[in-house]
């Protein structure tokens, strides 16, 4: 019995981090990325954020100049890995089944079926989740949070330890602003408490508002990563 | 709730150094998790209390070590120890983007015995 006054108790000192493999395969994953000088983005929101219909539409409009493939993670359907075909671009699905976030290993997996010779950047749709993705690095370039304008000005606040790794926020769903009754400033100023220093873009998907300022964004980034 | 599989890792790393130690009892776990791991301590012990009937670490004890955020304030030009999850400087309430520590989650101590063979 661990218990027992007789037993001989001995105190190994470890200093491992609970992530560690999930380090070395993102370190993996990082040095792929570089020799192919892709530009990656892990995309991170809640559910029904609007984060495949933003890439979807982001890798049909900068198709004719730039090439984008895509992860996507999903629970349980492919339904997001089929919509996002329709684009032209490059698709693979991983299916996570009750896992509630991608972890390095598994987009190091996905790479292989991947001709990443072909591409500009790749985007990583992650599951949507706002919290336990936080802690998984991916071999990203950036981190991109969504927020839309249906839920709640406090987002960033909810989950501010998301918040505080992303590199750019984007509200999406901007054309719904005033029938969900958004509080833009509201928002502007959680965002800049949650992530001071990412960018902000607002965009709607659908009527294109917004989206040349998030294009020029990734195309500024993009080049970053061909010097 | 990712803390099952932190928990995971952190078991196999303790059985681990538990078997190159030639122990067959784990009777301490340490683990030091940061304000901004993402990690909710009260998860990892209820995925610990789940995982270890039926293992060598049956019964044993779970130690965390909660550590603050230290982010750097551009206002103040000082470093500043915080368990504000928003990291604001308490000094001018700006909030840091430059979190400096407060992200880790590490194993840092596993206890053994080598009692009953």
């Amino acid at each position: 019995m661990a218990g027992d006054p007789g037993s001989r108790r001995t105190v190994l000192s470890v200093d491992e981090s609970l992530l560690g493999h999930n380090e070395e395969y993102a370190a993996r994953n990082r040095s792929v990325f570089r020799e192919h000088s892709l530009f990656v983005a892990n995309v991170l929101s809640s559910p029904g954020s609007g984060k495949t219909t933003l890439i979807q539409r982001t890798l049909t409009d900068l198709a004719p100049s730039r090439k984008g493939g895509v992860i996507v993670g999903d629970l349980a359907t492919d339904n997001d890995a089929r919509r996002l075909a329709d684009s032209g671009a490059p698709v693979t699905q991983i299916l996570t089944g009750t896992m509630c976030h991608l972890e390095a290993s598994m987009v190091g997996d996905a790479l292989g079926g991947i001709d990443l010779s072909a591409l500009d950047y790749l985007i990583i749709e992650n599951v949507g989740n706002l919290v336990c993705p936080a802690s998984y690095d991916l071999g990203e370039d950036v981190r991109i949070g969504l927020l839309s304008v249906t839920e709640g000005e406090d987002k960033p606040l909810k989950y501010p330890v998301i918040f505080k790794t992303v590199q750019a926020v984007v509200i999406t769903k901007i054309d719904m602003a005033s029938a969900a009754g958004f509080d833009r400033s509201a928002a502007l100023h959680n965002i800049a408490i949650a992530a001071p220093d990412a960018e902000v873009f607002e965009v709607s998907a659908r009527t294109a508002v917004g989206l040349d300022t998030w294009y020029a964004w990734l195309e500024s980034r993009m080049k970053q990563e061909k010097t | 709730m990712h803390e099952v599989g932190l928990m995971q890792n952190a078991l196999e790393i303790a059985f681990r150094a538990a078997g190159e130690k030639g122990a067959n009892r784990v009777t301490a776990l340490g683990l030091s998790i940061g304000s901004l791991s993402g990690v909710v301590p009260d998860a990892m012990r209820f995925s610990f209390d789940a995982m270890t009937p039926g293992t060598i670490a049956e019964g044993a004890e779970l130690r965390i070590e909660e550590i603050p955020a230290t982010c750097w304030c551009g206002q103040c030009s000082s470093l500043f120890e915080t368990d504000d999850i928003l990291t604001l400087c308490p000094c001018c309430g700006t909030p840091s983007a430059d979190v400096r520590d407060g992200r880790d989650m590490r194993i840092t101590f596993v206890e053994v015995s080598d009692d009953g063979g």
